[in-house]
């Protein structure tokens, strides 16, 4: 790990071949390499046309909502006692989390290659939710598979997505949950590659995915980056987000990587702990090859991807994205974990300070910043990524906490 | 090695005829049941055989790939039981060729390098690795090729002319042209289509080029042997394994018959056709 020789930017990446350190790269299916380089060379071309950003920025504004406020969470700040908390509010957005910043960028892109059927994977449902309104807006085919345990636990965005008129497929496969969507979703591309468009939820899949993703998420990091200058006149100490995929994650983290006094901190879900069922690929990981990408992943001697845990969907993934695998390995980013109980009681104590109630993943981020935060200085500035509302989580919340919603 | 699957792509042609390569998982239902599978295989016609590497995410298989893999894995099939079948396999059998077809994780798991050590030592003749890609060749192709062993590279109907060269310069043994753009055992592809298919890839290789997916019976195997050097069987070959297991997915004493009736009517298939260019 540490004989790898620090860079002079952490902001280069990948190469031309999708490559991260090891990580990345392009492992699929034959059938999909001539749609993902064509993919590759669209996404090349909207980046370089300023007619592709003014399209992205007046949606971002009018349609999404952005920017997404930079709050100065004041009652949590005392009440912990240390650094001082500020909430990067994406659980604002249209749609209600980050999830519709890349999907937003995808159906654009979508639109110039001339795609009219769109699909998508999604666990917690926001990417899927995502999805489905932004085909309903520019009236695309939208097709969305979800594990079936996922459809489950997740029913008010189901039904939000059948209303947005979109065709939710409930995934029998392996372990319903998020990675088998994903599965399902890359057997759709396979059969049906010429007029369908993946859009994939996470800084993962073959590139350019994980880098087309990260594009389209980082306007949350350069918001903020302006927006502490002006609430602070300074850049901040230290950002804290939650891992699943890693999207919400790189997209504040990756403007402040050159920032190199910055300290930032990813939360994976250790779920009911990094000893038992969990989803912290980095912490109980190791590296290996899934859903067309190298990365780190949850699986036994022989290379089978295990179950992955978290009472978040959204975080329920055996995987990482590869560009988290490389700057944990550069040790640019700090990855540590937090369980199930630990993002509830985290849930809990913002809705009771703050008057937010948090989505289950972000909650994950929270119940690493009670722990940080007290540790820190008064003028220490921590920025924590909001990523998600919680209004989708709180029949399995009710459930946890014995209550019954009727 | 490339050897025995030239010889007997050399023995096909003087026979005038299309070989017949044969799908079945490793391990599947359990160890024992799938090498006397795998020893029934040439016995009732197959040229060839591919023995699937058990993975549980098979993002380009079909249902019955899947579920076959899972079996395997539930009863413990890993890479090390795999190759140990082969050379149980290779004991009594040294001349048809065994090509193992999987994906990457449980081999760059394995490692790479004592991987191929290992395979070769089987008695392993080729790989087929799904999701590799040319543009991964470093990865495994490039090794494979330099321990002796034969990397079969898939073409698609989305590779075009552009493409092909890029997907053949590395390939050795056959190659293996998937007719539909789909997962295995879904659609039945237009066989008019593939013998035009197979002309497109020949003008650009002189190695074999064989055909699979969605072929299900001996005359759906008739049908591709008339325009390609090979036909490939594997989900069809799965679902009659699969419709005699018990309520908890064990074999019976119909399991391995199951499957080699299949194969001698597909091989019947393959036979039936006599290519001109022979006789």
């Amino acid at each position: 790990m540490s004989a790898q020789a620090q860079p002079n930017s952490f902001r280069t990446g990948p190469d031309e071949r999708g490559h991260f350190g090891q990580f990345g790269g392009r492992f699929v299916a034959e059938t999909l390499m001539p749609n993902i380089l064509e993919l590759e060379k669209a996404y090349e071309e909207a980046r370089n046309d300023p007619a592709f950003h003014a399209d992205m920025a007046s949606y971002s504004t009018h349609y999404i909502g952005r920017p997404s406020p930079l709050y100065f969470a004041e009652r949590m700040t005392e009440h912990l006692g240390g650094a001082k908390i500020y909430f990067k509010r994406e659980e604002l957005n249209h749609t209600g989390a980050h999830k519709v910043n890349n999907v937003l960028g995808q159906i654009l892109l979508a639109r110039r290659m001339g795609k009219k059927r769109i699909i998508a994977e999604t666990g917690a449902g926001q990417h899927g939710v995502a999805t489905a309104t932004l085909c309903a807006r520019f009236g695309l085919d939208c097709v969305v598979y979800m594990g079936a345990v996922d459809v489950e636990r997740q029913k008010p965005n189901v039904f939000r997505m059948n209303m947005l008129g979109a065709k939710v497929v409930p995934v029998q496969s392996g372990t319903k949950t998020l990675k088998d969507a994903m599965n399902e979703a890359l057997r759709d591309w396979v059969t049906n590659v010429s007029d369908t468009f993946y859009c994939i939820g996470t800084v993962a899949g073959p590139h350019p995915y994980p880098a087309m993703v990260r594009d389209f998420q980082c306007v949350i990091g350069n918001e903020t980056r302006e927006q502490m200058m002006q609430a602070e006149g300074r850049l901040p100490d230290s950002l804290v987000a939650c891992i699943g995929g890693g999207s919400n994650a790189i997209g504040l983290f990756h403007p402040f990587l050159d920032d190199k006094d910055i300290e930032i901190y990813g939360v994976e879900a250790a779920g009911h702990g990094l000893d038992k069922l969990h989803a912290a690929s980095l912490s109980g990981g190791r590296p290996g090859v899934l859903h067309g990408n190298r990365t780190y992943l949850l699986m036994d001697h022989d290379g089978q991807i295990q179950d992955a845990h978290s009472i978040s969907a959204g975080l329920d993934y055996p995987g990482i994205g590869p560009e988290h695998a490389w700057l944990h390995e550069m040790g640019r980013v700090t990855y540590i974990s937090a369980t199930d109980e630990e993002a509830l009681e985290a849930f809990q104590l913002c809705s009771r300070l703050e008057g937010i109630l948090p989505a289950l993943e972000p909650s994950h981020a929270l119940a690493k910043v009670m722990e940080l935060a007290p540790q820190k200085p008064k003028d220490h500035l921590m920025v924590v990524n909001i990523s998600g509302r919680g209004d989708k989580d709180l029949f399995q919340i009710a459930e946890h906490l014995g209550n019954q919603i009727v | 090695m490339t050897k025995r699957i030239e010889a007997r792509f050399e023995q096909c042609r003087a026979e005038g005829r299309a070989a017949l390569v044969t799908y079945v998982m490793a391990g599947d239902p359990d160890p024992e049941t799938s090498l006397a599978i795998l020893k029934s295989l040439p016995k009732a016609g197959a040229d060839i055989v591919e023995f699937g590497l058990p993975f549980t995410d098979p993002m380009a298989d079909g249902p019955a790939i899947q579920a076959a893999g899972l079996r395997a894995l539930k009863m413990g099939q890993d890479t090390v039981k795999t190759l140990d079948l082969i050379r149980r396999f290779r004991a009594e059998d040294q001349d048809t060729p065994v090509i193992l077809m999987g994906y990457f994780n449980p081999i760059f798991v394995y490692g790479v390098d004592r991987f191929l050590v290992d395979a070769r030592e089987a008695g392993v003749d080729g790989l087929i690795v799904v999701d590799l890609p040319p543009e991964e060749d470093d990865e495994l192709c490039l090794p494979a090729l330099k321990a002796g062993l034969a990397f079969i590279r898939l073409a698609t109907p989305t590779t075009d002319d552009k493409r092909l060269p890029t997907v053949l310069s590395n390939t050795a043994g056959f190659v293996y042209y998937v007719s539909i753009t789909g997962i295995t055992g879904a659609a039945t592809p237009d066989f008019g289509k593939v013998a035009t298919a197979v002309e497109r890839i020949k003008r650009h290789t002189p190695l074999p080029v064989v055909v699979g997916f969605g072929v299900k019976s001996g005359a759906h195997a008739a049908a591709v042997a008339e325009g390609a050097d090979g036909v490939v069987v594997g989900s069809a070959l799965i679902d009659a394994l699969k419709g005699t297991l018990d309520g908890q997915d064990r074999a019976t004493a119909g399991s391995v018959e199951a499957v080699t009736k299949l194969v001698k009517e597909l091989s019947e298939g393959v036979r039936s056709v006599a290519k001109r260019a022979a006789a």
